[in-house]
């Protein structure tokens, strides 16, 4: 045989489909590799001439400043991740395992705070905590006849507490599906051999879960420490800094990219070793019982500590759901939010400057829900592709792949942001300044719960489906469209509202990349900050509130009630 | 062609040659290579060493494999693999439509097909509407509609209850019958693989081990793997010494077996359960036979048989003896054995 002819042959056997997985390929370099390499590249670049230097680590740790905002850090994380066990861990264990009442009403305020944006917690928090005017410490001053209340919002401990408030949903979620999948034989088997229930439950269950604790624990901790928005409404006003916050005001004009990028380091790396050690932890074989089939369980009878439980299950709700939520609808339909609750305070005006009067957010309401619309298309249709060319093998590096979609989960937003503003602020592609930065942005923070989802969809479906559309003579494409396509639609609706929801709030990549005219929601919110009009920025969030909650009922409808608060998210 | 999974070699040195309209089984456990087989003779798999060739052009080679879709071959799933969303005709139409088939045609032939499987009555279901039997059907006419060059069939029939597998066996072979279509079944089933093909290719740890007709293949099994797995199986080991093949504590004169002169050295032979008899008194010397004295030392009875183990006496070896229901003999009891060296097939060395 000649050699055209094998060429020819070759080209006939091979499957075209390639050149599409190849095309997805160079986009994910685009979205994850390039602003992470670009971001590492920075570090050691000399601002204005580029060359190679280390000055911008000696510029970003040789202030004690700078030192101390990492430290701010390290113990904010500490002191959140430790409040959110207190929080999670005991609310966990009543509703997977006891016969607490209202057990509906505790999933339904878990639920609401994890779709309460945290900076509008913070202002919330503002509301009830601020010194002097703040909602409780005037019911303190009322109560007592005290001149001023106790509670200061604007504190270490402040922040501590409203960062808590909006993380322990994830340690309720961790610990709760942990606890249910531990059979009740092996609390039996306890109390055969003489072990009371308290016993049995110390020794026993909640040892059984502790890799899920531990697991929650750190990725708490790494939301803590990555976190922007309520550290910039809250340790700025009382005088302290964190690194985000450092970070921030790194690129107040003129931007310094390059020290931003060196001091942005230490995040990233605490960030990814923290991760590998969560997924050790999880990924451990001795813990049979997280791997097993559930097996029977039983709930443990409380008799009246139930009633103890649900008390203090309401306790953590309060503050971190009811009552934010109700200073927060008070303050946007009213005049002004200090006069409280009465009929003459009440009004729409608020509402209506937002959605209506005020140009910035004429522009940043449809920019949220467009942008967030995009970048979820983007991030799905790429976290699908990508799944598909791995569980089919269609490239020999296939797991690499895997990783490079899977590694923004382990990027905090803001060093992320700051690694897309080194690539792309600069030919050859020069996206700062369009909406594109933002999308993209966006798709790429997102693109891990989108692959996560994607996959566990594509998962769902079995090969052989796809196989037999292609053995009667139809393409790749052709059984993608014909049959797995409408197969996946229900999966990743759900995949969809799952990015969506994020994309729409997101603050810490949003403050780094937006430009007039590209402004979202979430930014406008924090710029309004500083002005103290508390009942348009209340507005302002509740207004995403509203959107989400629409959007997860639709979720509900769609694809089932644990759709939000699967534990897919590692 | 051969197969390697990193260091596992699936399918080694295959080697195979179909006849048009044959219709040939992969036999074999799990694990030994035949799906891997299947699916390389599909296109989904590409062979590491080898190639195939259909009608004299050459499909699959490791340096370039034509894709699936343009092998004009079809295939049965073991899940069956029906579109939960499409209907019972939207599947079965869809190889047509694929092949850019007039709608009218499309139309006649899905009917026609579906009333050759018998479920034209249920043309507008969708699959969850069905049972796993008429799922099955489904498959079928939708790999057989388009007039495959080949019909792969992988494990079709091991989601389906005892009944219906059995049915559907012979329906399968039914179909081939009146479609004649080059067909490639694979299954660990013998029993299956006996009803449907023409001939059964028995693999182990990714080799071939014997191709044959099934009678074949149950009387004159080659390898020890073969003699044991279709059907039950005696397997005797002895040497051969003059005029004799000396066994456990038996011999039998070597002039008895066919193809006396071939015998020498170590010989190993299979003898099935039911080519032993059992007599109570030594039976009358025949020319054919040779007889052995033993001790039943466990039996079953199951209804349509008595299995019986008879241990020659002084020997370790066990014999499974398959005896009619009205033969009865107790446990303990001393029988004699008749054993007819024409039964015995010898095997290969290993």
């Amino acid at each position: 045989m000649t050699d055209a002819a094998a060429v020819a042959r070759r080209w006939r056997h091979l499957d075209k489909s390639v050149f599409v997985w190849l095309l997805l390929i160079a986009l994910l370099l685009v979205l994850v590799i390039n602003p992470l390499a670009r971001l590492l590249w920075a570090s050691f670049q000399h601002p204005e001439t580029g060359a190679f230097t280390l000055e911008n680590y000696a510029a970003a740790y040789g202030r004690w400043r700078y030192i101390e905002a990492l430290i701010n850090s390290l113990v904010v994380g500490l002191a959140a991740a430790v409040l959110c066990i207190v929080f999670g861990v005991p609310m966990a264990w009543a509703v997977s395992r006891t016969d607490m009442p209202g057990k509906g009403l505790v999933w339904a305020a878990v639920l609401g705070t994890f779709i309460m944006p945290n900076y509008l917690g913070a202002v919330a928090w503002i509301l009830m905590a601020g010194p002097n005017a703040g909602r409780l410490n005037r019911a303190y001053s009322a109560l007592t006849g005290a001149a001023a209340g106790p509670f200061n919002v604007y504190s270490m401990t402040g922040l501590v507490l409203v960062i808590a408030c909006y993380s322990f949903p994830y340690m309720f979620v961790f610990t709760r599906s942990a606890l249910d999948l531990i059979s009740s034989e092996m609390e039996d088997a306890a109390s055969t051999l003489g072990a009371g229930a308290l016993r049995t439950t110390l020794r026993v269950t909640l040892p059984l879960a502790l890799p899920a604790i531990m697991g929650a624990f750190i990725v708490e901790f790494l939301e803590a420490i990555a976190l922007f928005g309520a550290p910039a409404l809250i340790a700025l006003p009382a005088r302290f800094q964190v690194m985000t916050t450092m970070l921030w005001q790194m690129f107040e004009f003129p931007p310094r990219v390059q020290v931003a990028a060196a001091y942005s380091m230490p995040l990233l790396l605490i960030t990814v070793f923290l991760f590998w050690l969560q997924y050790r932890l999880i990924a451990r074989k001795g813990y049979v019982a997280l791997t097993g089939k559930g097996g029977e369980r039983r709930l443990v009878r409380l008799g009246p500590w139930r009633w103890v439980l649900l008390g203090y299950c309401l306790f953590v709700t309060s503050l971190s759901f009811f009552l934010p939520m109700l200073v927060v609808l008070q303050a946007a339909f009213a005049r002004a939010w200090g006069r409280g609750f009465s009929l003459d305070n009440l009004t729409l005006r608020n509402i209506r400057f937002v959605l209506i009067d005020q140009p910035a957010t004429r522009t940043a309401t449809p920019n949220t829900f467009v942008y967030a619309a995009a970048a979820s298309l983007i991030a799905l249709g790429l976290a699908l592709a990508i799944a598909y060319i791995v569980a089919r093998r269609l490239v020999p590096f296939g797991r690499a792949l895997t990783y490079v979609a899977m590694a923004p989960f382990v990027i905090p937003g803001i060093v992320l942001a700051i690694g897309f503003y080194a690539a792309y602020t600069s030919k050859p592609l020069v996206l700062y300044g369009t909406a594109w930065i933002l999308i993209l942005a966006f798709a790429t923070r997102f693109l891990p719960i989108a692959y996560t989802n994607s996959d566990a969809a594509l998962r769902s479906i079995n090969p052989e489906l796809e196989d037999a559309a292609r053995i009667l003579g139809g393409g790749r494409l052709l059984a993608l469209r014909r049959v797995v396509g409408p197969l996946l639609r229900r999966g990743l609706a759900g995949a969809f509202i799952l990015v969506f929801i994020p994309a729409t709030r997101e603050l810490s990549s949003a403050i780094f990349l937006y430009t007039t005219g590209t402004q979202v929601l979430s930014v406008l919110l924090f710029d309004k900050s500083d002005e103290g009009n508390f009942e348009v920025l209340s507005s302002m969030g509740l207004i995403l509130v509203v959107v989400t909650v629409v959007l997860v009922l639709i979720g509900f409808r769609v694809v089932g009630r644990d759709f939000l608060l699967r534990r897919t998210a590692t | 062609m051969s197969r390697r999974f990193d260091a596992v070699t699936a399918v080694d040195r295959f080697s195979l040659t179909l006849a048009p309209g044959e219709f040939v089984s992969l036999l074999g456990p799990s694990g030994c290579g035949k799906t891997t087989t299947l699916r390389m003779i599909a296109g989904f798999l590409t062979p590491s060493e080898g190639t195939i060739e259909m009608d004299g052009r050459l499909i699959s080679s490791p340096a370039s494999t034509l894709p699936p879709e343009k092998r004009g071959m079809s295939m049965i799933f073991q899940s069956y693999a029906i579109w939960p969303n499409m209907t019972v005709e939207e599947n079965v139409a869809f190889g047509l439509e694929v092949r850019r088939l007039p709608k009218s045609e499309i139309a006649i032939k899905v009917q026609r097909i579906l009333d050759v499987v018998q479920m034209r009555h249920l043309g507008g279901r969708y699959p969850q509407e069905l049972s796993g039997g008429q799922q099955q059907r489904v498959a079928l006419a939708r790999a057989i509609v388009v007039q495959p060059t080949v019909l792969l069939l992988d494990e079709p029939l091991s989601n389906l209850d005892a009944n219906l597998r059995e049915e559907m066996r012979y329906e399968i072979r039914r179909l081939h019958d009146e479609f004649q279509i080059t067909t490639v079944y694979v299954t660990h089933d013998q029993a299956e693989a006996m009803v449907t093909s023409d001939r059964i290719a028995v693999m182990n740890q990714g080799r071939v081990e014997q191709v044959d007709e099934p009678r074949a293949l149950y009387a004159r099994p080659r390898t020890r793997f073969v003699a044991g797995f279709i059907g039950r199986t005696n397997l005797l080991d002895g040497l051969v010494r003059g005029a004799e093949v000396a066994f456990d504590h038996f011999a039998i004169p070597r002039r008895r077996f066919p193809e006396a002169e071939a015998l020498d050295g170590q010989v190993s032979f299979s003898l099935r359960p039911q080519s032993i008899l059992l007599h109570r008194q030594p039976p009358p010397a025949s020319e054919g036979a040779a007889v052995i004295a033993g001790q039943v030392v466990q039996r079953a009875y199951l209804g349509e048989h008595w299995d019986y183990t008879v241990r020659p006496v002084g020997g370790a070896l066990a014999l499974r003896v398959t005896a009619r229901p009205h033969e009865v003999f107790e446990m303990d009891e001393k029988v004699w054995l008749e054993l007819d060296p024409r039964q015995m097939a010898r095997l290969q060395p290993e």
